[in-house]
């Protein structure tokens, strides 16, 4: 194999048909679909008297309008998607609500009709008689339980986990000094681009169900269809075509809408879309961030941490259907790359009357990055050590590895570190950072995290020389933006040594290959790009067994070169890989493009059946990979900032990222990942903030209110990388996708304190919250 | 969110329009589109009658009258932008609309459409008030001239009737010292608060329903802005402060 | 209207905004609809040569206009416009969908400051909303575009 693209800057592949608008976003698609509306709750909490659809179904054009009692699966719960047994009190909402509503967003009717236009005149005529119910907003009046979320949750406590590592009590005990800190996050949302949308429609001369969706999981929608509507899953199709952003949110499934459009679709024998808003988007998607952590941490003189004790409550939202995950990586992630001996960690996962939340980029690292950098800075004020040495104290050095933290990770095993060097990180961005600019009201600030990538189970692929040379390829999880193609066809490229342009990949698409998870938690490159390396390189090894029959020669002989195989050293003495790919199949009735070669006549005689015992024909292999354990990613970034102690204003003067995520497959790549994800850290620190009412009402439901930075907000960052590799997978890699944004609010709240000179406790920050915490 | 449904006219004269506009109930006038359509889109605004006057001839000029520069109802905000007389003769309205959203909505929204829609965070009505413009009113019933300091009533409430249309609004020349200067969010938004100074005249926007002339050594005297979720009545308080020192150091 | 330089007829419903005419009754899906509060700027097309929202605009108002679409700046097949050919080589597009409206709007401010000072990239760029770049890959493309228009 070559390694002539792996860790090159390779220009990618997918950009020609979308700079052009030839991309294919599940809205672009047509097909004469009916559109649709989903009729939502504009309150938090109210018991639902009646809903009168008669005047919306009498508006000429529209087509159908459905509620519960009109679904099979009206009083079904949707599913809760990763169970664990500490959920002892999980619940799930139902497609459409028609008892209660337990959120401002939560739908109650769907209406079907010529275009959406038409369609949302008949929602206004929807009439819902709706009571209201006392609400329940903040996780901290959640746990106070004066008001219930459920009925029959009577503490508001979806789940309650305690972990414990060492002897916290007896270490805190102890400890020469400890310390009290109080952290708060506010929810926020990951708002990609595009919204979502889900098109489907029901054949049925052909019996088959087939659905685009804007989704992360073209498989588990599908397995989810098969199920509820009693089909056969081969009998369903689901495709994720062109996402304009996934950050997390188009994880969850199912959301009503997944159900309700192929349900339509079957029901009125046409094809059926629904495309959500941009104002529904903000209450109708999954949210994230809320959480609130009262830590304690023993120390001693020398900045070290003895003990840490962590309890701290999870905005789950009005419904748990993606389980526990976001508060168990929370958990796991709070020492981050430190050692913490003794460490003790609750939390309590509870209900508010607000959207459900589940993972958006960070997934419940960014609190725990914050909560563990908060208190190193609350030890070095305490003791008036320098910040970043008191990090050096307790970093786990770089022959450590594999480090076992001990609390459990979402993939059901325990925490380990494979391999990193995290005090190299931390010296090379203090490099990159330079001297501190002149000025009044600057700031520094400095964090390294550690990421737990690549979960599994696994991940497959498909790979294919046909007969003209050019490669396919085909693997389950679906792509967001994140330049799967030209990534995995680097891959791919370098295993049958041919170009990066001669690969076509395609991507969640279960038509093209219905195995697969999903794209979540930074595994895409190690699963399907180790994947896609173990089914190319089948293919090389075929490759080399039947061109070295024609070229008399040994298999071991042989390597994939310049789009042939050929032998080593006599690079004259090759076939072409598409030829290879004719003779791979044999055959009696040629029909062009080199197939002749195959046929009987032609192809060299040898003894045995055409098709060899135990083989199969085609240069085509399936591979999959499914991992041991996360491989462990790392980083650290600093920065200055400069607060203006008047407007308060944040200017960012120098932002540095050093990055680890093992082998890089394509910087360009990974470096416009890490800018994407310190973006949305940065909004996410100072701009973005999801603002709810006491009544739950959020306030902010819109671009012009909800605000995510443009360029103008946004400065240049400096990026180096570091490599350890991983060896976990055989390509050593690392994710990257949310290694950006984790460290970024700790990275800010460091710089403004010192700038300040007021601490700093909660996220995000603004300047009324700097203006109102430098008051107090 | 798609506009509700309404009857749409597009008359092509001045005269068709305030016949329009006096005979329908529930009109509502397009002009830019840039603050109405997003209402319509949002279904916060849901009038039975939308009368376009984008059709209307000669509606566009930007023209010097009586020393200072007119701008019609349908010059562009762009075009006041790119417009040599305005940096001749008001280079405050210059710096004013620059300071407004981003270029590819001044492309499209109008000055007058501005002063009409009366946001109270927005920087032109201010501009017009600091300046002791006015704005002109044409009817079925003729015309008149309502001065800045008559015309601001309240939040998104002016002092034009249901069957007027705004045809142009007058910005007095801005040939002395002038400065202004806003605090926002992000670059474009609204401003949380601003000021704009004209010679010792100070006005004030984003603290009060209407754009408010203050007192330059007293700033904040009698004002009781509003709170929301980017400012507090405090800090907008303490914002007009430091705003009024900074247009004044210029 | 022109689109693209085709006439069409303008949609018999005024409520129509030009976004959903050009996407779903011209067929040109290139352009994307993001917030339809004129925020975000995936909608950004140009209108007599100057970038304006479309979903602020209804269709029935660009009767008389010539409205150009990303599918306008290049024939199929053809080679990409210098905007799209840096965007390209910047890398300063990651899932797309942002990225007409960035373009359109690019096309504009090069119209007007053919050589742009990185104040007035950052301005030309400020009113479109990115999520995937971080808008560092962008300005390298903007000013990427500046030099390959000159050639």
């Amino acid at each position: 194999m070559t390694t002539r693209w792996f860790g090159a800057r390779v220009q990618r592949v997918e950009d020609d048909r979308l700079l052009r608008g030839k991309g294919h976003f599940t809205d672009d698609i047509d097909g004469g679909a009916l559109e649709s509306v989903l009729v939502r709750s504009p309150f938090a909490h109210a018991r639902v008297k009646s809903i009168d659809v008669s005047a919306a179904r009498a508006l000429p054009g529209v087509v159908a309008v459905y509620v519960a009692a009109d679904l099979p699966f009206g009083q079904t719960d949707l599913p809760i998607l990763i169970p664990h047994p500490n959920l002892t009190h999980g619940r799930t909402q139902r497609c459409l609500a028609s008892e209660v509503v337990r959120y401002v967003g939560e739908a109650v009717a769907f209406v079907v009709a010529e275009n959406r236009y038409i369609a949302e005149d008949a929602a206004d005529l929807v009439d819902v008689d709706y009571e209201p119910l006392p609400v329940v907003i903040t996780p901290e009046a959640s746990a106070a339980a004066e008001h219930l979320v459920h009925d029959d949750v009577h503490d508001n406590v979806a789940a309650e986990m305690i972990q414990e590592v060492g002897d916290v009590q007896k270490a805190m005990a102890a400890a020469p000094h400890r310390k009290r800190l109080r952290l708060r996050f506010e929810r926020g949302a990951a708002s990609p681009m595009e919204g979502r949308a889900v098109w489907a429609r029901w054949s049925e001369s052909e019996h088959r169900l087939t659905v685009y969706d804007s989704t992360q999981s073209p498989t588990s929608i599908r397995g989810g269809l098969a199920v509820l509507f009693g089909l056969q899953e081969s009998d369903v199709d689901v495709i994720a075509p062109d996402v304009g952003g996934g950050f997390g949110p188009k994880i969850m499934l199912f959301y009503p809408d997944e159900l309700l459009v192929p349900f339509a679709a079957m029901q009125l024998g046409r094809p059926v879309k629904w495309t959500e808003d941009r104002q529904e988007h903000f209450t109708a998607v999954n949210q994230e961030r809320g959480q609130v952590h009262e830590v304690e941490v023993g120390f001693d003189d020398a900045g070290r941490v003895v003990a840490l004790d962590d309890d701290f409550l999870h905005d789950g939202g009005a419904y748990t259907p993606y389980g526990i995950i976001l508060p168990i990586i929370t958990a796991a992630q709070v020492p981050g790359p430190y050692r913490v001996s003794n460490y003790r960690v609750r939390f309590r996962d509870v209900y508010t009357n607000a959207t459900a939340t589940s993972p958006y980029r960070g997934a419940g690292r960014p609190h725990a990055c914050f909560v563990m950098e908060r208190t190193l800075d609350a030890i070095a004020a305490d003791l008036g050590l320098d910040r970043v040495e008191v990090r050096r104290r307790n970093l786990i050095q770089a022959d450590q590895f594999p480090y076992e933290v001990g609390v459990l990770w979402q993939d059901g095993n325990r925490v380990v570190y494979d391999s990193g060097n995290y005090p190299a990180l931390v010296e090379r961005a203090l490099e990159m950072l330079g001297p501190r600019p002149e000025g009044d009201h600057i700031g520094m600030g400095l964090s390294p995290y550690v990421e737990g990538t690549g979960v599994g189970p696994y991940e497959g692929a498909h790979v294919q020389v046909l007969v003209s040379g050019k490669v396919v390829a085909a693997t389950g999880i679906p792509n967001q933006g994140q330049s799967h193609a030209t990534v995995w066809a680097q891959i791919v490229a370098d295993q049958l040594g041919v170009d990066v342009g001669d690969v076509e990949v395609s991507s969640g698409d279960t038509r093209r290959f219905h195995w697969g998870v999903g794209t979540f938690a930074s595994r895409a490159a190690i699963m399907a790009g180790n994947a896609m390396a173990v089914a190319a390189g089948m293919v090389a090894e075929k490759a080399k067994h039947i061109a070295a029959d024609v070229l008399e020669a040994d298999p071991a002989d042989l390597e994939l070169a310049d789009g042939s195989v050929r032998v080593k050293g006599a690079p004259e003495r090759g076939v072409p890989l598409a030829a290879v790919a004719v003779l791979a199949n044999p055959m009696r009735y040629a029909f062009g493009g080199g197939t002749e070669a195959a046929t009987q006549f032609a192809a060299r005689p040898r003894p045995g059946p055409p098709l060899a015992e135990g083989e199969q024909p085609g240069l085509e292999a399936t591979g999959y990979f499914s991992p041991v354990g996360s491989a462990w990613a790392a980083g650290c970034h600093a920065a200055y900032v400069r607060v203006d102690p008047r407007t308060f204003r944040l200017e960012i003067l120098k932002y540095v990222v050093v990055h680890d995520c093992g082998r890089l497959i394509n910087p360009l790549v990974v470096e416009g990942q890490i800018e994407g994800g310190v973006a949305q850290g940065i909004g996410g620190a100072f701009y973005e903030r999801l603002a709810y009412d006491a009544d739950g009402q959020l306030r902010n439901a819109s671009f012009m209110e909800f605000l995510m930075p443009y360029a103008t907000e946004i400065p240049a960052i400096e990026i180096d990388h570091i490599e350890t590799p991983s060896p976990l997978n055989p390509l050593g890699i690392k994710g990257a996708g949310e290694a950006g944004v984790i460290p970024v609010g700790a990275v800010i709240a460091s710089a403004v304190e010192e700038a300040l000179g007021v601490p700093i406790t909660e996220m995000p920050l603004s300047p009324l919250k700097l203006f109102e915490l430098s008051r107090r | 969110m798609k506009p509700p449904q309404f009857e749409y006219h597009a008359p092509t004269s001045v005269e068709e329009a305030c016949a329009l506009l006096s005979s329908l109930q529930d009109a509502k006038v397009l002009a830019g589109g840039q603050s109405l359509v997003p209402l319509l889109n949002f279904r916060l605004a849901r009038p039975a009658h939308l009368v376009d006057i984008n059709r209307i001839p000669n509606l566009d000029r930007i023209y010097e009258r009586d020393g200072g520069v007119a701008v019609q109802a349908l010059a562009r905000q762009a075009d006041v932008e790119d417009s040599e007389l305005v940096a001749r003769r008001c280079p405050l309205l210059l710096a004013a609309v620059r300071l407004v959203a981003h270029r590819v909505i001044r492309n499209r929204g109008t000055v007058c459409g501005s002063l009409v829609h009366a946001d109270p965070a927005s920087e032109l009505p201010a501009v017009l008030l600091a300046l002791r413009g006015h704005v002109v009113a044409r009817s079925t019933r003729g015309s008149r001239i309502i001065p800045a300091a008559d015309f601001f009533i309240g939040v998104m409430e002016t002092k034009l009737a249901y069957d007027e249309l705004l045809v142009e609004a007058w910005f007095p020349a801005s040939t002395g010292r002038f400065a202004i200067a806003e605090e926002s969010r992000r670059h474009g938004d609204f401003a949380l608060a601003g000021a704009v100074r004209y010679g010792d005249r100070l006005a004030l926007f984003g603290v009060a329903p209407t754009p408010v002339l203050a007192d330059r050594n007293d700033p904040t005297h009698g004002l009781q802005p509003s709170g929301d979720l980017e400012a507090s009545p405090e800090f907008r308080l303490h914002l007009v402060r430091i705003l009024t020192e900074k247009v004044f150091a210029a | 209207m022109k689109v693209n330089g085709i006439a069409h007829p303008a949609p018999a419903d005024p409520r129509r905004l030009l976004s959903d005419h050009l996407r779903h009754d011209l067929g040109l899906t290139g352009t994307h609809v993001g917030c339809e509060h004129g925020v975000c700027g995936c909608c950004t097309v140009l209108l007599d040569g100057a970038p304006v929202r479309s979903c602020l605009m209804l269709a029935v108002q660009a009767e008389g206009h010539e409205v150009t679409t990303i599918e306008g700046l290049a024939a199929p097949g053809a080679p990409l416009h210098p905007v799209q050919q840096a965007f390209h080589e910047c890398h300063g597009l990651q899932c797309g969908f942002c990225t007409p409206g960035f373009v359109m709007s690019v096309v504009g401010l090069l119209h007007e400051h053919p050589d742009p000072s990185p104040e007035q990239v950052d301005e030309g760029i400020s009113g479109n909303l990115c999520r995937c770049t971080g808008y560092a890959s962008i300005r390298r493309a903007v000013r990427r575009a500046a030099e390959l228009s000159k050639q």
